[in-house]
This record gives structure tokens, sequence and C-alpha cells, in this order.
């Protein structure tokens, strides 16, 4: 799609310098950008008269990450595979409704399992509608999207269900500066990032989302392998709903699609390096993207900046980065 | 095997051959249309009375006219996430143009959101071809700063009202009849048939189908490219422009029309990725969402699980596309032509 | 004892059509078995039932004298035949190691073993005599040769146990036109690696179209043609001249049309004084109307370069350029497409076809897109255009990619015809192309130089180099070697292609 047509086909440039620089690894990249854009936050606060390293301002920073960051990093799975999920945002509505449903009247680990079956079994069927019908992921994982809104629409009109005080305070709670809610995040990038980089399922995705033909030539179980990545995704998705509902106290049917969990999340993934065609990527770069996004967020916070101010900033800050990967990406291998 | 000789003869092709090669790939939608269409008139025996059949065409035209755009950009290979957000920019903008200046002409601002919508397509083709970022990306990155710039531009809350004159197009007919929407839709519609039947059109499929091929027999594929964004850019401002006149200004306007667009069209046949479909399919696509839609508030199923059939519906039709006919397909042409080596 | 591997009638159709009937094949182990045929003849085929990618419709595979049937590549691989395929399934972003054993990491404590997986990677590179590439290497960072020998380690690997990582138990290796990526110099090592392998016990069941190769490395050979069995022969008991006649039916028809008469070789539609660029160098060259020029050279000699920098798809950086008398070096195919120049591209599928088109635009294509000279050909004169090229199909309407590779090629050939080129070069014109097809393209070019136009060949195919050529340039190193009259032979081309010494192996 975007190479330049015309080079004849040449054999691999040997790069002397073979791995050269890990600064010029996208994952690098993003953490220092997300550095850069913290300092540059941090002068323009204080310039302003603010503090940006205050307690309360890094608690909402690192809060804000949690929720995208779960999202983005079950998108990561799927786009590493070379597929992709439009269907996350209902999919959160869906389940604080689920969870908060299901503590107000029973237990709160009943409703964990609850919410983390719903999710596995949309990620289920997102994967064998796009193994098994061959439907191209955007639309299926849109399709199931509507699925899940028309269900949405059809039993509830606002917030429903409550959450008790109990698990809220996986919301709320924190060790120092540090919401708790961040240890999940980790430990849920740490597992992903131990099965892309140390299993065989990783190594399968990796391969998959690189060369499908060449992966099942190769032996892998191609279509099972998209299948397991969708349904990673969703369980991400599930605990980013968990994460929510004890945010919110209560069932939010519309919570993912106003935030746009969807489109921020891929955007997050892209941001952090990760190629949309599949392949190439990872989870660290990922956290860095939503890193990214949450600093400038909160800056613009601090500055008072018209909220819709950061959509735009937003918007160019995606573009510019994937701008310059492809720059990037062009001087390398072509 | 036959030899060109014989295929003279089948070079002037029997009517409805020709009107099959036309349809081309979008057969399914087009059995998709005529089944709802059909229910339609079961479910309510008045739906084919002129003026509420001419309504229900005046409603789809938006959801037409972003399809016919939405495909010139799919079929050459790239995606344009942005026309919703252009859909909403343009109803605001209109408004808040209303509000400065009273008295513009209608016509002027009809053309004023046009040529926004073109220079919006312009900079998504140019960022998504000079800047080599896939456009997935650019017109996601567009959507944001669209929606954020409008709402920044307006206070949050856009305001102000659209005047008679400016909604006519929208919601007003001509000869008091046919509405000036649908021939919007039919010259939409008309232009883009032409269009793919032009050189630009052949060489914009071809650039999808392969690139390279096309920049090495001479197609100025960043320039094809960017103009099909720019087709896409204005689609939308019409479709806004038609949005306005009949919903009013709202912050909503547009939201999500982007992937009923994209539904649309790959519904109608279109392969994602490119080189492959009929912006014929790509509209009677629109269509049939519509009437979908429609059939499902006939039908009394709450506005609620719309979107829920809208959804089976969609996976079931792309995924039978997918399957059987490819199949179909490959086993009428495979025997003499040649084993594709 | 059994044979090592024994393939008894086996058959395979598609869609009705009969690709294999009953071919039978055995291979011994330590032996090259030499597997020729054109195309279409059902090598390909063969080889993806033994890979597990096709299941035959009937026949027995038995490897060891047990008898195995396929439904995946992965349950082939744990029977231990391995496969080098023609395109490489590497994946470039990822390294040597985890190439090797993509699909069968070994796993340790519920992890992927790294470090067995690299050691494991680097004692087999090492055994194979390969000792510039390390296990952590990204496959982009390594050449064609290297990544071959990657896909080579990879076949080895087989279906190691998880127990036992790496623990080859690959026995059979399929190599299909293993040499045809290859630069010359690169060939002589692949033949060493599979001497290597053969002395290892394995046994190579060796595709290729190149004869020479052939007889240099197999022990029997077996001739397959429309998709039956011909004959089996010890390599040693026969030659070239009878595999070709098994292989083609017939002999091997050395028809070529007649070369130009003097006079009927006109002035120079396009003129080259010292342009270079980063691959080539001091090119002078001269291309008349109604001449056929061929170029010969070894592989990266810069012969593909020379056309791409005339068409302007590698443009010339240096030097000057005039077409038909106009001064123009051209920056893009488009400029070249307007002064009246045309390239068939070697990679016929990627470049010179819109495969999911119909006939009919894939012809028009260029004509659409540059409007060069008047309006694009219409009706009946782009009929009239598709029989001069000797198109069959099913009609104007039938997709490219439904035709067979001759056909493929005509339309290519039909789409600058339409465009009306003063000069036609051709990048390998019938490469993939079947006997019946080649000889008409042949004589289609011999035409189209007949009728004024100024015709270049770049082939690696010297006979037809020979036949078709009026005079034949020769390149070495990026730059034009020298000048042979028509009738040149083999020998005198490869002197100068190596630079003086020849060598047995090139071409």
């Amino acid at each position: 799609m975007t190479d330049t047509a015309l080079a004849p086909p040449q054999p691999p440039v040997k790069h002397s310098a073979v791995r050269a620089s890990r600064l010029t690894d996208p994952a690098v990249g993003v953490w220092l950008a997300a550095l850069a854009v913290t300092l540059l936050g941090w002068l323009v606060v204080t310039l302003d008269g603010g503090t940006f390293f205050s307690r309360a301002n890094i608690v909402v920073i690192l809060s804000n990450c949690v929720a995208l960051g779960l999202v983005a990093v079950g998108q990561t799975a799927v786009i590493l595979t070379g597929s992709l999920d439009l269907s996350v945002a209902y999919l959160i509505g869906l389940g604080t409704l689920v969870a908060a449903e299901t503590m107000e009247s029973g237990s709160v680990f009943g409703a964990i399992l609850m919410v983390l079956a719903l999710s596995a079994a949309v990620g289920l069927a997102n994967g064998l509608v796009v193994t098994g019908l061959k439907v191209n992921a955007f639309i299926a994982t849109l399709g199931t999207g509507f699925i899940l809104r028309g269900w949405i629409e059809d039993n509830y009109t606002g917030p429903a269900g409550k959450v008790p005080a109990s698990f809220q305070r996986l919301g709320y709670d924190r060790i120092g500066p540090v919401p708790v809610s961040v240890f999940l995040l980790v430990a849920v990038a740490l597992a992903l990032w131990v099965l892309l980089k140390h299993t065989r399922l990783g190594h399968h995705m990796y391969a998959t989302g690189g060369d499908e033909h060449a992966a099942r030539l190769s032996g892998v179980r191609t279509r099972r392998t998209v299948v397991l990545a969708h349904v990673l995704c969703s369980l991400c998705v599930g605990a980013a709903a968990l994460f929510l509902a004890s945010r919110l106290g209560a069932g939010a049917p519309w919570a993912g699609t106003e935030a746009r969990y969807d489109l921020e999340s891929i955007a997050a993934v892209v941001l952090g390096g990760t190629v949309l065609a599949g392949g190439r990527g990872g989870v660290a770069g990922t956290l860095g993207g939503v890193l990214v996004l949450a600093v400038l967020d909160s800056v613009f916070n601090q500055l008072s900046v018209d909220p819709f101010f950061k959509n735009v900033v937003r918007g160019v800050v995606i573009i510019a980065a994937v701008a310059l990967y492809a720059r990037r990406g062009s001087r390398r291998s072509a | 095997m036959t030899t060109t000789a014989d295929a003279t003869t089948a070079n002037q092709p029997a009517p409805h051959r020709r009107i099959a090669a036309a349809l081309g790939t979008g057969a399914p939608v087009y059995g998709l249309l005529v089944v709802l269409l059909l229910a339609l008139a079961l479910t309510d025996p008045g739906f084919y009375e002129p003026d509420r059949f001419l309504a229900f065409v005046k409603r789809a035209a938006p959801l037409v006219i972003l399809a016919a755009g939405q495909y010139l950009v799919i079929v050459s290979g790239e995606f344009d996430l942005s026309v919703g957000a252009i859909v909403t920019a343009g109803v605001v903008v209109a408004a808040e143009l209303y509000g400065s200046f009273p008295e513009a002409a209608w016509l002027v601002v009809t053309l004023a959101l046009l040529l926004g919508g073109a220079v919006v397509g312009l900079v998504n083709g140019l960022i998504s071809t000079a800047l080599r970022v896939p456009s997935f990306i650019t017109t996601l990155g567009m959507m944001l700063i669209l929606e954020g710039a409008v709402f920044y531009w307006t206070g949050g809350s856009p305001h102000g009202s659209l005047p008679e004159g400016f909604r006519a197009l929208g919601r007003g007919t001509a000869f008091g009849w046919l509405p000036w929407a649908v021939l919007a839709c039919l010259a939409a519609g008309g232009l883009a048939f032409w269009l793919m039947r032009s050189d630009f059109g052949r060489t914009l499929i071809a650039t999808g189908d392969s690139e390279r091929t096309a920049a090495l027999a001479g197609v100025r594929v960043h320039r094809v490219r960017i103009i099909a964004f720019v087709l896409s850019g204005v689609a939308a401002a019409l479709a806004a422009v038609l949005v306005g006149g009949f919903s009013g200004v709202s912050a909503q306007a547009g939201r999500g029309l982007e992937f009923e667009a994209i539904t649309a069209v790959v519904l109608g046949g279109v392969v994602l990725g490119g080189g492959r479909g009929s912006v014929v399919a790509a509209m009677a696509g629109a269509f049939s969402l519509q009437a979908l839609f429609t059939l499902l508030n006939l039908q009394g199923v709450s506005g609620a699980l719309e979107s829920t059939v809208q959804g089976f519906i969609v996976i079931a039709a792309v995924g039978l596309g997918a399957a059987d006919f490819s199949r179909l397909r490959r086993r009428r042409h495979s025997s003499p032509g040649g084993t594709p080596s | 004892m059994p044979a090592l591997l024994t393939m008894r009638n086996v058959s395979k159709s598609f869609l009705g059509v009969r690709v294999l009937s009953d071919v039978s094949l055995d291979l011994e182990a330590g032996e090259v078995h030499a597997l020729v045929g054109e195309n279409g003849a059902g090598k390909s085929t063969l080889m993806k039932v033994l890979a597990g990618e096709h299941t035959p419709d009937s026949g027995t595979i038995r490897i060891d004298g047990t008898e195995h049937s396929f439904s995946h590549p992965s349950q082939a691989q744990a029977a231990g035949i391995g496969i080098i395929h023609q395109e490489f399934a590497l994946l470039p972003h990822r390294t040597v190691a985890e190439n090797v054993f993509l699909g069968r990491e070994p796993v340790r404590r519920g992890r992927v073993d790294r470090r067995a997986m690299e050691e494991r990677t680097a004692q087999l590179l090492t055994e194979l005599g390969e000792h510039g590439i390390t296990p952590r290497t990204y496959v982009h960072d390594l050449s064609v040769a290297r990544q071959q020998t990657v896909e080579i380690v990879k076949a080895l690997v087989g279906r190691a146990s998880p127990k036992d990582p790496g623990a080859s138990d690959v026995r059979v290796l399929v190599m299909d036109e293993p040499t045809a990526p290859l630069a010359d110099h690169e060939v002589s090592l692949l033949h060493d690696l599979v001497h290597r392998l053969t002395d290892r016990g394995l046994g190579i069941l060796y595709i290729s179209h190149r004869l020479r190769e052939v007889f240099d490395l197999s022990r029997r050979i077996t001739v397959l043609k429309d998709g039956r069995h011909i004959t089996t022969v010890p390599t040693a008991e026969t030659d070239t001249d009878q595999v070709v006649r098994a292989m083609v039916g017939r002999e091997l028809g050395t028809y070529y049309p007649p070369r130009a008469r003097p006079e009927e070789i006109g002035d120079a539609a396009l003129t080259v004084r010292g342009a270079g660029n980063t691959r080539i160098n001091g090119i002078d060259l001269d291309l008349r109307a109604g001449e056929v020029t061929g170029i010969a050279g070894l592989q990266g000699s810069g012969r593909t370069s020379l056309a791409r920098a005339l068409f302007g798809a590698a443009p010339f950086t240096e030097g000057t350029m005039t077409v038909a008398g106009r001064t123009l070096r051209p920056g893009s195919p488009r400029q070249a497409i307007r002064a009246g120049i045309a390239l068939v591209t070697e990679d016929r599928k990627a470049e010179g076809l819109a495969l999911r088109q119909s006939i009919r635009d894939n012809a028009l294509l260029v004509t659409r897109a540059v409007h060069a000279r008047g309006r694009p050909p219409a009706g009946r004169a782009l009929t009239g255009l598709l029989e001069r090229v000797t198109l069959q199909s099913r009609g104007e309407d039938q997709q490219a990619r439904y035709l067979s590779g001759g056909n493929q090629q005509k339309v290519v050939i039909a789409k600058w015809l339409a465009a009306g080129p003063r000069v036609l070069l051709f990048d390998e014109p019938t490469r993939g192309v079947d006997v019946g097809a080649k000889s008409a393209i042949h004589t289609l070019v011999r035409e189209l130089a007949r009728d004024g136009l100024a015709v270049l060949i770049v082939s690696s195919e010297l006979p037809e180099l020979i036949g078709m050529s009026d005079r034949i340039l020769v390149m070495a190193d990026g730059r034009l070697a020298g000048e042979l009259p028509a009738g040149a032979d083999e020998e005198d081309i490869m002197r100068l292609a190596t630079g003086g010494d020849r060598r047995e192996d090139a071409v």
C-alpha cells in the first residue's frame, strides 16, 4: 500500500550495523517520546504556574492509562496477528453492565468470571467469523460490535447495577502515588509480553501476522492462532470493563463508545510502532503509546485547554508519528 | 479452447450478458436488495406509493452518496474513516456560517462546504500517499481532528440554525413532488458510474489491484489515489448538505456514518484492499442497508435491536459472498483458459 | 532394502482437470533425483502432494516402507519431508533461529527455548559450512543466497520433538528450482551444500529447468509430461538431447524466425551515451528501428537494471539519452512511455498485469493512463490487437489471472502495442511460458521489428538470445563488455560475460 512502486525488486540491502541502534526501534522511540512529552508538559505547566508532578496529577495520568492501556494491549495481540478488533468499545459497555449487575445480585468473584466468560465468547465469535467465514476482520468485528450494541440498546437505557465498595477499591485504592489498577495493567501487559516473546503461540502470532502463507507452509496452525489472538484481545477488554465498572460504580452502557476505545486503542497500538498489517511490534511500544496519549491529555487539562482541542492534537500526533515510522521504514528495507 | 476469433462474437454480448457484466461481482447484493424490497412490500403495502417510495430514496440518499465516495477510495486500495466527521463538520460549519452571514446564498454555502470537503480529502490523500501513512490511520486522525476542531470552534455545542433556502436540498422537492435529495443522489450515482467507466476509473481500479503494474504502465498512482480521496471528501460534504437539510444542526449528525458507508460498500461485494467491485453494487449496498433499517422499523423491531440484526446480516452477507461466490466463479473460469500458473 | 521414498500411482485432479495421472517415483538415501518437465508437466503438484499441501485423489506415499497420507504440511514435516520452496517461506522481520524453528519451537518449562533454538541453528549452519550467518540475524539483513541457506536449515530441522530440540529426522529434501533466485557465483556454493546433504544420507528430489545443473548433480532423472511419468533414467546413461526429447515429446524445435536483412535495419530510435546509475555505468547504446538487440550477461551483471533504466523505472542518473531525435532521460516510466518506450517486465504477475482485471482493461491500461498517442483502441481495434498477439482466451472479459503464462504474456505485449511504441524492451520475454506460446512470442517479436520497432531483449536463456538477436551485447559488472554479431555462440558470450575465464556453471 505504501512502498514506492517503481524501485526494482532488490535483494535486501545488507546493513553493516546490524541492529545498529535500538534507538530506532519504535518501542524505544515511543518511550523516549513519552519522556519528551512529559518533560515538555512539565515545563509548560510550570511556566503556566501549575505543578505537573503533583501527586494528584500523577494519579490521574496513571489511572487514565489503565482502561485504554488494557484495551490497547489486547488490540496489540490481534493487530500483530494481522487482524483487527472494532468491537471492543461495545464489549466494554456490555462488560461493565454484566459486572455491575452480577455484583449487585451475586458475588464479586462470580461477576469477574461472568465478564471474562462473556469476553472470551465474543473473542471466539470474532475469531471464528474471521477465520471460518473468511470475513475481513474490519467488517467481522464491526458486525459483532453492532450485535453487541443492539443487545445493549435493547436491554439498557442508562447506567444499571451497582458495584460494591469492596470492588470499587480496584478503581480508587493506591499505593503511594500509584493506583492499584496500574498493577492490573502491568500484570496483563507483562503476561501478554511473556506470551508473545516466550511461547509458541506468541511466535506463531508474529508469524501469522507477518506472512500467513509462509506461516502455514511452516506448519503453523494459522487459523487457530488468529482465533486465540481474538480471544486474548477480548479477555483484555473484559479486564478493562471490570476496571471501568469499579471506577464508575455501576454498569455504563456507553463507557466504551464515548471514549472511543475502538479507534483510540488502534491509534495507541500504531503509535507504539506496531505495524497495522501485522507481524511487527509489541506490547512495550503500545504502553508507550498509551502513556503519550495520557500525558498529553493531562497537560491539556492542566492548561485548561478546550477539551475538543485535545482531539485535534491527538489526531496530528498520531498521523505525524506514523509518518515518521513510514519514513524510517522506507530507509531500511523497501 | 476458444481463440480470439470466437471471442469476437462474445465481444458483442447479448444485452443480458452485458448487464450481468456491469453488475459484476455485486450479484449477491442485488438479490439481497430485491428480498428486502419485497419484504417491505409485504409488510407495508403502501410502501410503493410514489411519494412514500421517494421519501425512502430521499432518506437513503446521503448513505448512497457516501458509499459512492467510499467506493472510490476502497477500490483504489485505501480506507476513508473521516467521512462521518466531514458530515458532522459540514452541518456545524454551515450553521456557523449562517450565524455570521445570515444573508448568505444557499448555493454559496453549499459550494463552500463542497470545497471544504475537497480540501479535507486532498489532505487525506497527500498524507496517505506522499507521507506513506496507512490511510486507516490518516483518516482516523483526520476524524479526531475534524471533530475536535469543529467543537472547539463552536465551544462544545453547535448552535445556530439553517435557513429554509439551504435546507431545501435536503427536504424540499422539485416540481412539488420530486425531492431534491433524490435528484442529488441520482446525479452523484450517475457521476460515479460514468467515472468508473472512464479511463480514470479503470486506472483507479487497476491501481488498487496492483500498484506496481499500474505505476509501470504510466499511471500516476499517487495522483489517482489523491483524486479518489478528494471525491470521497466532496461526496461527504454533499451528504452533509442533505443531512443538514432534513435533520438540522446536531453534533451527532455524521456519527458512525463512516462505518455505515464502508459496510454498504462491502455489502456490495467490493473487496477491501482494492481492485475489485462495482460502484453500482456499492450503492445498491447502501440502499440495502437503508431498506433493512426501514424494514426493521416497520416490523416494530425496537430501534435497539436494529443494530443487532444489522450486524448479523452484514456478517452473513459478506461471509456468504466470500465463500460461495468465489468458489463458483473459480469453477466457471478454470478449465480451458489454462490453470492459473 | 526399501527405497527411502516411494510414490506409487499418484493421481490428482483439480475441478475435473487431471494434473497428475498415475505418477510413480522413488528416491534412495544419499541420492539426488532430478525431476524435470515443462511448465504444467505436474512437477509442482507432485511436490505439493508430497509436502502435504494437496491431498492426492489416489496413490500411496511410503517413507522407509511406512505408508503415509498427509492433509496438512505439518504432517509431511513430521514424516521427515523437508521442502525448499521456490518462493521462500521466511519472515523477514524475525531472526534466523526463529524462522528455522517456526512451527516447531522447542519448549522448556512452558517457554520457548531460545537458547536451544539458537545453538541448534548455529550448529547446523556450521555443519553446512555457512559461517556468515548468526542465529540472531534478522532475515531481511541477509542476501538471497543466505536466505536460501536458512530455508535449507529450516527444512533440515524438521519436526523436532520438544524434548530433544532440533533432532533432525528429515530424510527427504525437496528442492524446487533452488538456483532460480541465486546469482551465478552462489550456484556452486549451493551445489557444494547439496553434496554435503547427500553425504549425510538425505535423499534429495531436485526440480529444475536447468539441465546443466541436473546433469551435474543428479544420479537419476525422471521426466514428467502432461501429468504423466515419461521415463526415469540413470543420469550417466543419457544426455541432454534425450531428456529434452522426453520432456517435449518431439525433437526440440530449434526454429527461430529469420533475422533482419541489412536493408530492414533503419536509424537509431534510441541512443544512450555515457549513461549510468548506482548499478550500471558507462553505457553507450544504440537501438535501431527494425533490429532486435539482445542483452546477455550473468545474473547481477546489470542486464535488468539497464532495461529498467531505459524505461525510467530505475532511472539513469548521468549521461544522455535520445529517443527519436529528442533528448530525454526518462525519470519515470510515464516519461518513457510518452517518448514511445515500452518495457515487458520479468515479473509478469506483480508488474505486468492487474490480475483481477479483464483482458480488455489490462490491454488498455497504458493508453488510458498516458494517452500517449491519441485515443485508446476500442472495440474492433482492440480485438484486432489481441488477434495479432494470438491471444487464446474465453473473451475479453476474462480476468487475467485465469490465463496461462503464455497468454498472460501476450496480454502484456498487447498492452504495450496499444500505446504504439517505438522502442520495445523485453526482460525475459518467455520466462514461465510453455513451448507453443514461446515460439508464437518469438514470431511476434520478429514481426514487430520488421514493422519498424526497435527491440531489445534481455534473456538468461542463451539459445533464445542467440536465435532471436540481430546482434548481442554482453554485460558484465554493470558495463557493456562487448558486442557480438548475429550467430555468435554460447562460448563467445560466456567469455565476455565472465570477463575471459570460462565457467561451466554460469547462466
